[in-house]
């Protein structure tokens, strides 16, 4: 990473910070202790299952919130404070720009994503008083989530490069939704004929596929994750956020400023 | 080329090829989570939880779990699948979610009843189906009309006459229905009455895959018919020329048939040693019970759509 992106970067994460992103970590906190002691009051031989599963859906939800909500304001804010106009008429290419931006809300989220684990963790000690070897799979789920979060902060850069703020969420939050369903639309697409399959196919693998990053079923009946799954979803969330951030620089290069 | 455009370029180019590689990975991801993917899960059975958490919109939540059940049916019936597990509870929650979605019942009974590969193998529980939704819509004669076939497939008669009679009483109900009360109760497992049967469902329904589905039964029995006919023909030449004939033309030559005969596909039967009648493609005739190949295994695929 050259020290122009680097700057940008370690800008929009300070920004973040300052914006009191990280303040939902005291919600998480929350929802997390208060499970931990509830559960094993109204419920028998679940309370793992439950903070598993409550701990890593909200760290995934909290996310996709921060960085759909950061992500689609990081270009139209600097555009409506004219603080663009400044980075850009120093020495810094459009797509350092972009680029700057997408690392530094990565970089938030994973410092976010960090402080909930050590929160879920720290439920799942409480609940079951020893940490197994098969809890260490959640790691593994924690990293497809971080994977998802870079594909959304991709997004929500790309429609916030030439659209509102209200629509990049809503446009965002739509592909996030519609990417959940991805293995449906792709097994709709094998039962249909003719041009739907055609249709319905190339939409299938033109979104994200979030459904393939979320094993947080699997992990929380301690049924592993293959290797070779952890390797393609890394290879899948690398390549595709390359291809929404050339997207977004593509459009953000030719974008008339003025 | 300024350096803008350059940009523009190595922006375009990565867009594109990166988009072809992660349609590649996904399409190696499908393959590795394939079990996973299909895994066959219903996580919502409460039929009151599943109504209060659609807020009111119950009627979209039945289509979609209706859509669910059709396709779990026709991906389970494509791979010939033999265990529809989940297709009561799909089908029993579209129904309490939507009591007056009669396609459910109308689809969701025959689905249930047939044997698999062709469906669940659960007639008791496409009678409970079917017999809730009259309960929920008294007035539908066709449900009726369901009710007794379902009956009828279970050889229960007189159940299925009854069901029947039911429906004729209806105001609005086919003039067909008392017919076939009387008929079932009579002449409940006679073959003519098995074709009546499924002639009044291929005349009368206006949905072309029932049409199509009593046309493939209409089909089966005729291929039960020629298979008896054609069998008991070689017995007929046997006992005239002491061996059985080797082939159809032997019996063309005899007087016994007037051509090679054929069935409702189109393809020729085929006469095996010791003058047993095959068909030669059962995959497109999955109901009959006789002619099938020795170790014959439905696949449940069918090859083409039913013409009449």
């Amino acid at each position: 990473m050259n020290s122009r992106i680097w700057h940008i970067a370690a800008n929009t994460f300070r920004e973040a910070v300052r914006d009191r992103v990280l303040y939902n970590l005291i919600a998480f906190a929350l929802l997390m202790s208060g499970a931990a002691v509830l559960v094993g009051q109204i419920s028998i031989g679940i309370e793992r299952l439950v903070v598993i599963n409550l701990g890593l859906t909200a760290i995934s939800l909290f996310g996709i919130v921060i960085a759909i909500f950061i992500g689609i304001g990081l270009v139209s804010k600097e555009i409506d404070k004219r603080t663009l106009y400044t980075v850009l008429s120093r020495p810094v290419q459009r797509w350092e720009f972009i680029a700057g931006k997408f690392f530094g809300l990565s970089g938030t989220l994973v410092v976010n994503t960090f402080f909930m684990a050590v929160g879920v963790f720290a439920a799942l000690l409480y609940v079951s008083h020893r940490l197994t070897h098969a809890d260490a799979g959640l790691l593994v789920a924690l990293y497809f989530i971080i994977l998802q979060f870079v594909i959304i902060t991709a997004l929500a850069l790309l429609f916030s490069s030439f659209s509102s703020p209200l629509l990049s969420a809503v446009f965002a939050f739509s592909l996030f939704v519609i990417g959940s369903f991805a293995e449906d639309l792709r097994g709709f697409a094998r039962l249909s004929h003719g041009i739907t399959r055609w249709l319905a196919t190339a939409a299938a693998y033109l979104i994200p596929n979030f459904s393939a990053l979320n094993v947080i079923s699997q992990v929380a009946h301690e049924t592993g994750v293959s290797r070779q799954l952890i390797a393609c979803n890394t290879a899948y969330a690398a390549v595709y956020t390359l291809a929404i951030l050339s997207a977004t620089a593509l459009i953000f290069e030719r974008r008339n400023l003025k | 080329m300024n350096r803008s455009r350059r940009i523009a370029m190595a922006a375009a180019t990565t867009l594109v090829l990166s988009l072809a590689v992660s349609a590649l990975l996904l399409w190696r991801i499908d393959t590795i989570r394939s079990t996973a993917t299909l895994d066959d899960t219903i996580y919502l059975t409460s039929p009151k939880l599943l109504k209060r958490l659609s807020l009111g919109y119950n009627g979209l939540l039945a289509d979609i779990y209706w859509t669910r059940a059709v396709q779990y049916y026709g991906a389970m019936h494509h791979s010939g699948g033999s265990d529809y597990k989940l297709l009561w509870p799909l089908l029993s929650l579209t129904a309490q979610l939507d009591p007056h979605f009669t396609r459910a019942y109308e689809f969701g009974g025959a689905f249930l009843a047939a044997n698999p590969p062709n469906g669940a193998g659960l007639p008791d529980r496409a009678v409970e189906l079917v017999e809730y939704g009259i309960r929920e819509n008294p007035d539908n004669w066709h449900l009726y009309y369901d009710l007794g076939f379902i009956h009828y497939d279970l050889k229960n008669y007189p159940a299925a006459a009854d069901a029947f009679l039911r429906g004729s009483k209806l105001p609005n109900a086919h003039p067909f229905l008392r017919t076939l009360a009387a008929r079932m109760a009579e002449h409940g497992g006679d073959v003519d009455t098995a074709r009546m049967m499924w002639t009044t469902t291929y005349e009368n329904s206006p949905d072309k895959d029932i049409r199509d589905n009593a046309l493939l039964h209409l089909r089966a029995i005729k291929v039960n018919q020629d298979v008896s006919t054609l069998e008991h023909l070689a017995e007929v030449y046997k006992e005239n020329f002491k061996v059985f004939p080797q082939t159809f033309a032997d019996m063309v030559v005899a007087g016994l048939l007037d051509g090679i005969p054929a069935d409702p596909t189109g393809h020729e039967y085929k006469l095996e040693p010791g003058g047993k009648v095959i068909v030669s493609n059962p995959d497109e005739l999955p109901f009959i019970v006789k002619g099938l190949p020795p170790g014959y295994v439905a696949s449940g695929v069918l090859k083409s759509k039913p013409s009449k």
